[in-house]
């Protein structure tokens, strides 16, 4: 008996090792600033070039930092959503325009819609490498104190945005 | 022939004018060394089985260029590779540091080869009982030396 039991535990546990090693994202690397003060930035708005907005502005309230560029195909993917988000005022969104061109960045939001706040800019992506972006889209939870609590690599999903974002929004504001 | 030996004499004479000392791929040579063996130690997050080094990906680029202004202004190897940790986490650092959570990286193996030399062990003991010397009765030796004889004999 214990001659076809033993292999086949071995066999089941190494199955489960497989299942769970299919099912983990290489590509969503943990980001070691969850929990962490988000970093600071001084960066010039994107409509106002004039302007600037600094992180600290946003102190006192829960927002989204949304990282995105004309450049970048999953965007597109990720937009309508945020639009939506927008317009239902549940949170802030303020955008990041990463490594972009002024003027492909403000056709683009005309073409598919401005669901920011306001847009900052950061042209060679040194604001982008504090944040630990390496890949857009990226999206950050920040709290009222200014501490990342959630960053979504990739595009935001519906899933994403029901079942993590909104929720962690909804308990931060509380 | 003429034209032919003028031919002959620009063919020669334009590589010379046109050659000009290379130049230096970056500012300071020296830096940029210094740049490359520590980017080699970092993975590009984009590419992934890629060293910061070696990557062609904007991403790599600039980590490169950020580590090389870092360098500029006389950070040490280690304060920088702090700062991308920071940012980045230890999956940027090829050789991960010894910590709780990377125990089971670095030692792992280990285990599962102590688990398998005393599986090993015990089997092979196991088995050696299990194939011990038959006892034979007094009977059962002759008939095999009988047999055996016949089979000579046959042979022969």
């Amino acid at each position: 008996m214990m001659r076809f039991l033993v292999p086949l535990a071995i066999f089941v546990v190494l199955v489960g090792f497989l299942v769970v090693g299919l099912g983990l994202k290489p590509r969503e690397v943990p980001s070691p600033l969850i929990g962490k003060p988000a970093p600071e930035f001084q960066l010039r708005q994107l409509h106002d070039s004039d302007k600037m907005l600094t992180s600290k502005e946003n102190l006192g309230k829960v927002w989204l930092l949304n990282v995105w560029a004309s450049w970048c195909v999953s965007c597109r993917q990720e937009h309508p959503l945020l639009v939506e988000l927008a317009k239902s005022g549940i949170v802030p969104v303020y955008g990041l325009n990463y490594k972009d061109q002024r003027d492909d960045a403000l056709r683009w939001l005309k073409q598919f819609g401005n669901p920011y706040t306001i847009s900052i800019v950061d042209p060679e992506g040194r604001t982008g490498l504090d944040y630990g972006v390496y890949g857009v889209p990226e999206t950050y939870v920040i709290d009222k104190n200014g501490v990342i609590r959630y960053k979504q690599i990739g595009p935001v999903t519906v899933d994403a945005l029901q079942t993590k974002i909104l929720p962690l929004v909804k308990e931060l504001q509380g | 022939m003429k034209k032919f030996g003028l031919l002959l004499a620009l063919m020669l004479l334009l590589p010379v004018s046109w050659a000009k000392e290379a130049a230096p791929v970056a500012e300071d040579p020296e830096l940029e060394r210094r740049m490359v063996t520590l980017s080699e130690e970092l993975r590009c997050l984009v590419c992934q089985n890629e060293t910061i080094a070696a990557s062609r990906a904007d991403f790599a680029n600039d980590v490169r260029r950020e580590i090389r202004e870092q360098m500029k202004a006389d950070k040490s190897d280690k304060e920088i590779v702090d700062f991308l940790v920071a940012r980045y986490g230890d999956f940027v650092l090829y050789r991960p540091p010894v910590k709780s959570s990377t125990f089971f990286l670095w030692f792992g193996p280990f285990i599962f080869l102590v688990i398998g030399a005393i599986v090993l062990f015990v089997y092979l003991k196991r088995r050696r009982k299990q194939i011990e010397e038959p006892m034979l009765t007094e009977q059962q030796l002759k008939q095999a030396e009988s047999l055996l004889k016949e089979g000579k004999g046959n042979n022969a």
